[in-house]
């Protein structure tokens, strides 16, 4: 259906780079990442709004990459500002059927209009529409434009907890009659409920691609980590050691220990909190990593206690219990040691 | 402790105070000029036919001059909100220009476009169309000296649309003339119809380049001036007692329709 092929585009200071994927028809592909990665030009360069310097976009078997705005039939819905204000409900639904020239636009409308619930609201201007209304009313219009692929750029993000709620089963619904959605969010869990393919967007890259289950499975990104509670995943390099089973995993001013058998080159590294111990002196156990610190915070866990230790301009999170918490009477700004074994690092590649 | 609050702080005593001044100093030489006009003389005025076919003469040069050259003032407006070109800041700076240099030598500079040996002069006799010394160069001058008013507010106006919504527009179909009709345009409305009233005010009251231009017919503004030459301020005062009405009576008419739009 949609065919992202190698694209690249620069706006302002801001660069999109080699970006490829492919969106089958009637998926429900969210693009998830941080604000500020690129997210909504890549949805923009799809769109035709923003000009790409390399690569091609190809939709429908066709491409599009050079094709006008107006002949590319795909329609965008932002996350707020981007009806009509001088128009009412009914005239913004009708604007596309107006300019195809279309026989009926009142019975287009209406379809348009009771499909995504605003059949009420036909007379108002967008200016007294709730939040979860206008978002409806932008998604009747693009239904009345009759394209069959909608770009949606964080348009859940400016509403309250109950109208997403209520959003979400319309998005279900109008991709399980056949549009093909693409949905950038930062929202992890949005992309969760709603997705069936998630792409992960990292510095103006797409860093991931895979099934929801794939991708918080075994997340390749920071990012990815950090949002289904993995902690103390660190990006960096691995290299091997001469006349050693061991290996070293640099990344800022760490560099670790590691036992594993994943090839050099760069790397994510996984520690999961349990692992690591927390002392006052530095261990001279079996244990290859040590590290002094700071703790920066000490927080409550489902059981036990995170402290949190600054090193090296990075952080680690060990998890300790309370008891051992009170016996070494740890407290924020204490300088410790941070000790784990080379064999309880896990290496992504 | 005494709390100041902001409403009788010193700051904002001394400010109504300046700003008080400022207005006394527009509204008191309007009063003294009506203050000094009887009834009768004021009646006279308005029944003059040379007084009324003046001021008709200004409300009708300078609307028409509004109207013609808005077709290309509202379009360059467009641009210069939208587009980015080299030379854009010389561009609008040359828009500002009839604003600053002195209009009696804006009035020079459009003579020396419309005379008969002039291109403007050859084309127009073709057509039958005299400048100098006729409306169509009253036109000329009157929008010479205002159209900055209308670029600039259409300029800002046009700015002022979020530009999503037109881009919204092309991925539901419209054209890029449909958008500009259906969504630019409307939307920017309000700050042209500004500019338009700020055109048509300023061109209708405009003496310097239009006495350069024609002298005969005369507008009111010349009128004025000419009873003021010819017999003093006592004589002028009814004329421009009964111009300066309409133009309030118009000007506070059209702000009204545009408040309630």
């Amino acid at each position: 259906m949609l065919v992202i092929d190698n694209i690249s585009l620069k706006a302002g200071n801001f660069e999109l780079k080699e970006i490829s994927f492919k969106v089958e028809k009637g998926d429900y592909f969210v693009i998830l990442g941080i604000s500020g990665v690129g997210k909504s030009l890549l949805l923009e360069s799809i769109a035709g709004l923003i000009k790409i310097i390399s690569g091609e976009i190809y939709l429908r078997g066709k491409k599009i990459s050079n094709e006008k705005i107006q002949r590319r039939n795909i329609s965008i819905v932002y996350q707020d500002a981007d009806l009509f204000p001088h128009m009412t409900v009914f005239e913004n639904i009708a604007y596309p059927l107006h300019c195809r020239k279309e026989k009926d636009i009142k019975e287009k409308v209406l379809y348009a209009a009771g499909q995504t619930g605003v059949i009420d609201k036909l007379e108002r201007y967008s200016e007294t529409l709730s939040g979860g209304e206008y978002q409806r009313v932008a998604l009747a219009r693009s239904l009345a434009a009759g394209n069959d692929i909608f770009l949606l750029d964080e348009p859940l993000s400016s509403l309250d907890p109950k109208s997403k709620a209520e959003l979400r089963p319309l998005l279900r619904k109008l991709n399980r009659e056949g549009i093909t959605i693409v949905h950038v969010t930062h929202d992890y869990e949005e992309a969760v409920s709603l997705a069936n393919k998630i792409g992960i967007m990292e510095k103006g890259a797409m860093v991931h691609i895979a099934p929801p289950e794939e991708i918080f499975k075994h997340p390749k990104s920071e990012f990815v980590a950090r949002f289904v509670g993995i902690k103390n995943f660190l990006r960096g390099e691995l290299k091997s050691i001469k006349e050693s089973d061991l290996k070293i995993f640099s990344s800022g001013d760490l560099d670790i220990f590691c036992l594993t058998d994943a090839g050099d080159g760069n790397s994510f590294l996984l520690i999961q909190p349990e692992e690591i111990s927390i002392s006052i002196s530095s261990e001279s156990g079996s244990a290859r990593n040590h590290f002094k610190g700071r703790i920066t915070d000490i927080a409550g866990a489902k059981i036990g206690v995170e402290i949190s230790v600054e090193i090296g301009g990075g952080e680690l999170i060990a998890l300790i219990s309370s008891e051992a918490l009170n016996s070494l009477s740890l407290k924020i700004g204490d300088e410790v040691w941070v000790n784990f074994k080379a064999s309880s690092c896990k290496i992504y590649k | 402790m005494k709390i100041i609050s902001p409403d009788k702080s010193i700051l904002n005593l001394v400010f109504t105070f300046l700003g008080g001044v400022l207005l006394l100093f527009i509204i008191a030489p309007l009063a003294g000029m009506y203050l000094n006009s009887s009834i009768d003389s004021v009646t006279e005025a308005i029944g003059s036919d040379e007084v009324r076919s003046s001021v008709w003469l200004s409300l009708w040069t300078s609307m028409a001059g509004t109207f013609l050259f808005s077709f290309f003032a509202i379009p360059l407006a467009f641009l210069l909100a939208r587009k980015n070109f080299r030379f854009k800041s010389i561009v609008n700076g040359i828009i500002d220009i009839p604003i600053i240099i002195p209009h009696s030598a804006a009035g020079i500079a459009v003579l020396g476009i419309v005379t008969r040996e002039s291109f403007l002069g050859r084309a127009g006799e073709l057509f039958g169309i005299k400048f100098v010394g006729s409306p169509a160069g009253i036109i000329l001058a009157m929008a010479f000296v205002s159209i900055p008013f209308l670029i600039n507010a259409a300029r800002d106006g046009f700015a002022a649309v979020p530009e999503r919504l037109e881009k919204i527009a092309l991925t539901l179909g419209a054209s890029p003339v449909r958008v500009f009709f259906t969504v630019s345009l409307p939307l920017a409305w309000r700050s042209i119809l500004s500019g338009f009233i700020m055109m048509w005010a300023r061109g209708m009251s405009e003496f310097g380049a239009v006495i350069i231009v024609a002298y005969n017919p005369q507008t009111a503004p010349v009128l004025i001036f000419e009873r003021f030459t010819s017999y003093g301020l006592k004589y002028s005062i009814p004329a421009a007692v009964v111009f300066v009405t309409v133009c309030l009576i118009i000007f506070i008419t059209l702000r009204l329709i545009k408040k309630k739009r």
